[in-house]
């Protein structure tokens, strides 16, 4: 409920309603992707086009294609289900994760904390990259591959968040008066103090989503992303960026399609934080 | 302090343990795939078993990892399979590289990053602040691979101003920098600029920068001894993390831009099942991750007298 | 700047301000008028939110990035501060005005030390050299009674205590000898006894430096300490000023009459002449009323004349009442001397059989010092004394008080009793099991309902997340009172009745409620299990006047109607004085005195009781209060003293033997027990703190 109105709050922060135009542009483009993709994303049509080269068969490519002839803006189109398939699913089951570890820490404390701690401290010196790099490079390239390793990587991070958020609310008196009644733990943790902690995740869930996408990117960037032919916005970078020095074009539209996205969470963030200071 | 110091050393060893028992179990626990991939698909099955031999693997496990992590500690890291040679000798000038590519960043971002946080944050809500941090939210919001193609279209393709790889062909080259830079720069000076203001934006709101005010303090010195003082606490973590950040970044960077460096070597070890390369570079990235951290906790530590002197 | 020696310091007037919010203009300050002459403290009283500090800000020219003065005038020495340039500003600000604030960590610089952050005020103002510069500080230290002045020059605000920090605070304000110094609540954060030395110290400033001082503070008592005149402030706007005297004893507007109604004086008493709570509560600055602002609180309200235009300041016209002035339209015409409809007494109840028995209780916390020498003198783990070796019990329908300053154990014993600690040693037997290590989660619902808690802070006490219906439902639920939804409803809504909140409270969550009405859900809650202790940790300590003492009467007529027994654990000895039975006076996790409340408040006191006694400021001026100032601090619970616990701040100490050997409790037949090493007979004939004057010598209309 509240978290509805936060979010109707959101008209009041103009960088947080453009943030969440472009998020609703992406869904809407995802979802009809199928009435809206000018042509077959899989199918090669005319190599090296450049944008606005008119296929004989019919049709402009308005994007251009790339080195084996598909229309770039068809894969464009489709490439967004990828990504906002795999990015909310992959920080969902994060937070999954963190949260319960976060809780289990925050709330437990003593060695359940310590454990906790301890073992996301080690996950979180790694680099980042080195992490999702070792990690995929020994179990291998796939969506479901790509979710454990996302989970992996970020869950420590959010348990953090949520360990701190925990500190602070286990002390405030209505959970001293839960405990009073004798409620359980664990209804104490999900329905006493989680609730209370959603207004610094939702914001943070904002910006994880960015990362993500960032990392399903870079993977398929370096090459280590779904594998072909399915269209994956790192990928087409990827595929394509050797030839950027004379085509640009092939590297810079998908480019520009995941920054934009990427931006659209990060401004949603940034308006539902401002938000959430003000009262 | 000294005790934190000890602790914090503590566990930065115990760390490099974990990681590198993982790291072993991870890659080295199957004997067989290891001779496969020094020795190639196509070696025989006594060849392979004459390797092992030769190498050692047919003793218990924990054996093997002590005498690895033996010869770790000595600076043997064994032989790269792919560049067939020892693994120093390619790792030590590469992370040279790195280096010279960090600092290089740092040297323009921190500086960058901290002046405009503070301006934004002296005064919230004012234009200037707004600009600073939409700019900032923009920069971060575009990946380093995005605007590697975008700095490379612009400044290679449309004006030819700079060459497009950093190769270093022909010996060091200070243009070859500027691009790898840029994009590093640009992706990571806009979190630490945002940080560095909310950090100011947090502390002018505090009950003591009042107190400064109405004692009749000049506002220059409101700002410079009493705001900045505590409000650049946070950042020093943040830029000490950052470098955590950095290393990942550069692995995309020097993968793009073709420099020689470390974070190039480590993708090429790991899409090569380099395993012993993939080792030693894993232990250095933690290393150095690790040992900023605690630069970062016991710098936090000595910068804030509440936690010093208690 | 100079002026005639003979003109005011400070003169305001028709003063406005607004602060400017998204929910549109909010006028904090209305038609605000005053004037301060030289040397003379001027007092500013009211409840939270009725814009006193706002008047302080204002005179500082800080308004934030959202306030503003909109009209009217503030002339300093003669010269208009709301014309001055910044430059200006700045040089008169810590040198001719310098303000005094009410949380002093906060308003000191956490990394700079205290040498760095008063040196500045004459380096800056005066430009003297660093030597001189310290010189001063250092004196100035002394004159605020700070010992060890070159330890505190050289330590960070974390190092010193809050009473220390204050003084610090304080010694900042005088550097530059100001003309006026502005304190706001400067003791509001602070503990009694070192309340009591801060104001001290505040009343010697103005005889000593002739500084003129305006004193804001909430607490009529104080404000009579410190004060010459006062000006009581209601939603924005000065409702009464005037003498001291003429407005403690006369005092003319409702409100005021109200607030004195809702302290608890030595001359109210639960039963015969119980609080006087004002109704309903502030209004909001964006939903005030037409015409008098009081109005829709007001007993003497006339509709058609009190709600028909705004009321403005007339002068009491009478002889001994000169600067008496009121904003009330019926002042003349309403009879003070009749007592009100709602002060009717209340029977007073018989005590039952035992409930609570404490028996040798005792709380030890173990702290783990990681520091080099604890390491190597092997004294890693220690030990907090949080509660040692208490003994009391509590009857059925009996209010027994647990009193005490900050840190002496009151609410560790809250928490071993409700089983969210165990205690370490002794036994702790509710109606007649020992309780004292059966942790919480394995009471039975029966025992769990039969025992709760009411919490101090209201904006903690419910969870923001859950609707008010929802959260007493559970309890019921849990508590296994009820089983069918229809009828945990019922009694949901019953007990809102009970606690005289309307029944669509049900559906609203906790941030539609203001303070007193969410501590009212708070006592529905604790009561949904129809309990036989109920212990309340300083309920009404975070709420304004005039809806404590609602609140107090609230719990008090609950516990009547149930025959519960109250634990009422507070730092106030006003309020315990008023509703409990039998008091129980803590320091540092030890009790030092038990007895029936008469006995507690007539010799033989405890020094310690002694000194709390004189410390509580009373806001009747014809009540006469012997002084004793405590020096420094409550010691650290981690290193308590060897011997008698008050041992560091007694002013009766006797030598060695305090310091040495911990003091017995010394018991009388009837139950009162005193523990000093001081004989009975001896403390049997030291005089009473406070004298109140036979009804018959009293002006004050009661
Ligand atoms: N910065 C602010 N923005 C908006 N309203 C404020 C601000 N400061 C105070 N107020 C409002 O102004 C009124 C007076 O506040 P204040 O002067 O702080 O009262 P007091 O000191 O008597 O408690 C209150 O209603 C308060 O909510
Ligand atoms: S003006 Fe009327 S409503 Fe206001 S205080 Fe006086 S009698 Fe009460
Ligand atoms: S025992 Fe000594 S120090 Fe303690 S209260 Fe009595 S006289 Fe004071
Ligand atoms: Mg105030």
């Amino acid at each position: 409920m509240r978290t509805l109105a936060s979010f109707a709050l959101l008209r009041e922060s103009w960088v947080g309603m453009i943030g969440a135009g472009i998020i609703v542009f992406w869904i809407l483009v995802a979802v009809f992707a199928q009435l809206i993709s000018p042509f077959d994303p899989l199918a090669t049509l005319q190599p090296f086009a450049k944008p606005g080269t008119t296929y004989a068969k019919g049709g402009i490519f308005l994007l251009g294609t790339d080195h084996i002839g598909r229309d770039i803006l068809s894969r464009l189109i489709w490439g967004s289900r990828t990504v906002l398939v795999y990015a909310p699913l992959a920080t969902f089951t994060a937070y999954v994760v963190g949260i319960l570890m976060g809780l289990a820490a925050g709330y437990r404390r003593g060695w359940v904390d310590d454990v906790l701690s301890r073992i996301s401290d080690i996950i979180l010196s790694f680099p980042v990259l080195v992490l999702y790099i070792i990690i995929i490079a020994t179990i291998g390239a796939s969506g479901v591959n790509i979710i454990i390793a996302i989970t992996f990587a970020s869950a420590p991070g959010i348990m953090r968040i949520v360990r701190g958020l925990v500190l602070d609310l286990r002390n405030r008196d209505y959970v001293a008066a839960a405990q009073t009644r004798g409620e359980s733990a664990w209804r104490i943790m999900l329905v006493e103090i989680l609730p209370n902690a959603r207004g610094p995740l939702i914001v943070d869930a904002c910006l994880r989503m960015g990362y993500v996408i960032i990392t399903i990117g870079v993977l398929g960037f370096l090459g280590l992303g779904l594998p072909p032919p399915d269209p994956d916005w790192g990928g087409m970078i990827n595929e394509t960026r050797q030839m950027a020095m004379a085509f640009p074009h092939m590297a810079l539209f998908p480019c520009m399609a995941i920054s934009s996205l990427i931006l659209g969470f990060n401004l949603l963030a940034d308006g539902l934080r401002e938000i959430s200071l003000r009262d | 302090m000294f005790v934190l110091l000890l602790k914090r050393i503590a566990f930065m060893v115990i760390t490099m343990i974990v990681v590198s028992v993982l790291l072993f179990l991870l890659l080295e626990i199957s004997p067989g795939s290891v001779a496969t991939k020094v020795l190639g698909p196509y070696s025989s099955e006594e060849q392979r078993n004459l390797w092992l031999e030769q190498h050692g693997y047919f003793e218990p496990i924990y054996v093997r990892y002590f005498s690895w992590l033996g010869n770790f500690v000595t600076g043997d890291f064994g032989e790269s399979i792919r560049f067939k040679v020892p693994v120093s000798e390619v790792l030590w000038p590469r992370l040279g590289n790195t280096v010279i590519l960090g600092v290089a960043v740092f040297a323009v971002m921190i500086p960058l990053s901290l002046v405009l946080g503070i301006l934004a944050g002296m005064r919230e809500g004012s234009k200037l602040d707004r600009t600073i941090s939409v700019t900032s939210i923009i920069t971060t919001s575009v990946p380093e691979f995005a605007s590697a193609v975008f700095l490379s279209a612009l400044f290679v393709f449309w004006l030819k101003w700079l060459p497009g790889t950093s190769g270093m062909a022909e010996g060091f080259n200070l243009k070859e920098l500027v691009l790898p830079v840029m994009v590093l720069v640009l992706y990571d000076f806009g979190y630490v600029a945002r940080m560095t203001r909310a950090s100011m934006v947090e502390v002018m709101t505090m009950p003591y920068i009042r107190t400064a005010v109405l004692k009749g303090l000049p506002y220059n010195k409101v700002i410079l001894k009493h705001a900045l003082r505590n409000a650049l606490v946070a950042p020093f973590t943040v830029i000490m993390l950052q470098i955590n950040w950095l290393l990942s970044g550069v692995i995309i960077v020097e993968f793009f831009f073709a420099y020689k460096g470390f974070g190039a070597l480590l993708l090429e070890a790991s899409l090569n099942q380099d395993i012993f390369l993939i080792e030693a570079c894993a232990m250095v990235a933690v290393f150095v991750a690790v040992a900023t951290q605690t630069i970062a906790d016991v710098g936090y530590t000595y910068l804030n007298p509440r936690i010093r002197f208690s | 700047m100079t002026a005639r020696r003979d003109a005011p310091i400070l003169e305001i007037k028709d003063l406005n301000i607004s602060y400017y919010t998204r929910a549109g203009e909010i006028p904090a300050v209305i038609d605000f008028s005053l004037t301060v002459n030289r040397s003379e403290t001027v007092g500013l009283v009211g409840e939270s939110g009725c814009g006193k500090s706002t008047v302080a800000w204002a005179i500082m020219q800080y308004m934030g990035n959202n306030g503003a003065i909109k009209s009217g005038s503030i002339k300093f020495m003669g010269h208009e501060l709301n014309d001055l340039s910044d430059e200006e500003l700045r040089k008169l600000r810590g040198s001719e005005i310098s303000m005094i604030y009410q949380e002093p960590f906060a308003a000191l610089n956490p990394s700079l030390t205290v040498a760095s952050q008063l040196m500045e005020v004459p380096i800056t103002h005066e430009q003297v050299s660093e030597n001189e510069a310290w010189e001063r500080c250092v004196q100035m230290l002394s004159d605020v009674h700070l010992p060890d002045q070159q330890r505190i020059m050289h330590a960070y605000p974390h190092q010193l205590s809050g009473g220390q920090q204050q003084r610090v605070v304080i010694a900042m304000a005088l550097l530059s000898n100001p003309s006026l110094l502005l304190l706001d609540e400067p003791t509001t954060a602070l503990d009694v006894t070192v309340e009591a030395g801060i104001v001290d110290l505040v009343a010697d400033i103005s005889k000593k430096f002739g500084t003129s001082q305006i004193y804001i503070s909430h607490n009529l008592g104080l404000i009579l300490e410190v004060c010459e005149r006062v000006f009581v402030m209601y939603s924005g706007e000065v409702v009464e000023q005037g003498s001291i005297n003429s407005v403690f004893t006369w005092p003319k507007h409702p409100y005021t009459q109200g607030l004195f109604g809702c302290i608890p004086l030595p001359t109210t008493d639960k039963n015969a002449a119980p609080l006087r709570p004002i109704r309903g509560q502030l209004p909001l600055p964006h939903e005030r009323p037409v015409g008098c602002n009081f109005g829709p609180r007001c007993d003497h309200f006339e509709a058609g004349r009190c709600d028909a235009r705004d009321v403005i300041m007339e002068p009491v016209v009478s002889s001994d009442a000169i600067g008496h002035r009121v904003r009330c339209l019926r002042w003349n015409e309403i009879d003070v001397g009749v007592p009100l409809a709602h002060a009717k007494a209340k029977p007073p109840f018989e005590v039952g059989e035992r409930v609570l028995e404490v028996d040798h209780m005792q709380k030890y916390y173990e702290v783990h010092d990681r520091s080099i020498a604890a390491l190597i003198s092997g004294q890693s783990v220690r030990f907090v004394k949080a509660n040692e070796a208490l003994d009391f019990d509590a009857r059925r329908g009996e209010t027994v008080a647990i009193v005490g300053e900050s840190g002496c154990g009151k609410s560790t014993f809250a928490k071993v009793l409700m089983g969210l600690e165990c205690c370490t040693a002794g036994e702790l037997r509710h109606e007649g099991r020992d309780i004292g290590n059966i942790p919480v989660h394995r009471r039975s619902s029966q025992q769990l309902g039969s025992l709760q808690m009411v919490f101090q802070n209201p904006s903690d006490t419910l969870n923001p997340s859950h609707t008010v219906g929802a959260q007493i439902a559970r309890a019921i639920k849990k508590f296994g009172i009820e089983k069918e939804k229809s009828k945990i409803r019922d009694r949901v809504l019953n007990l809102l009745d009970v606690v005289k909140l309307p029944r669509d409270f049900y559906f609203r969550r906790p941030r539609q409620l203001s303070g007193g009405q969410k501590q009212r859900v708070g006592i529905a809650r604790a009561f949904a299990g129809n309990p036989s202790l109920v212990i309340a940790d300083e309920p009404v300590s975070a709420l304004d006047v005039s809806v404590a003492a609602a609140v107090t009467e609230l719990l008090m007529d609950i516990q009547r109607e149930h025959q519960t027994t109250l634990l009422f654990i507070s730092h106030d000895l006003g309020v315990v004085r008023y509703l409990a039975d039998r008091i129980v006076v803590m320091y540092l996790g030890q009790i030092m005195e038990r007895g029936t409340t008469e006995e507690i408040f007539a010799p033989p006191y405890h020094p310690y009781t002694e000194a709390l006694l004189a410390a509580v400021p009373i806001a009747d001026p014809e009540i006469e209060k012997r002084e004793i100032l405590l020096e420094g601090d409550l010691p650290s619970a981690l290193d308590p003293p060897t011997g008698c616990p008050f041992v560091t701040r007694c002013p009766r100490k006797l030598g060695k033997i305090c310091d040495q050997q911990r003091p017995l409790m010394q018991s009388l037949p009837t139950g009162h027990a005193i523990a000093c090493h001081i004989p009975l007979e001896e403390l049997r004939r030291i005089e009473p703190v406070i004298y109140v004057p036979p009804e018959s010598e009293r002006l004050h209309a009661k």
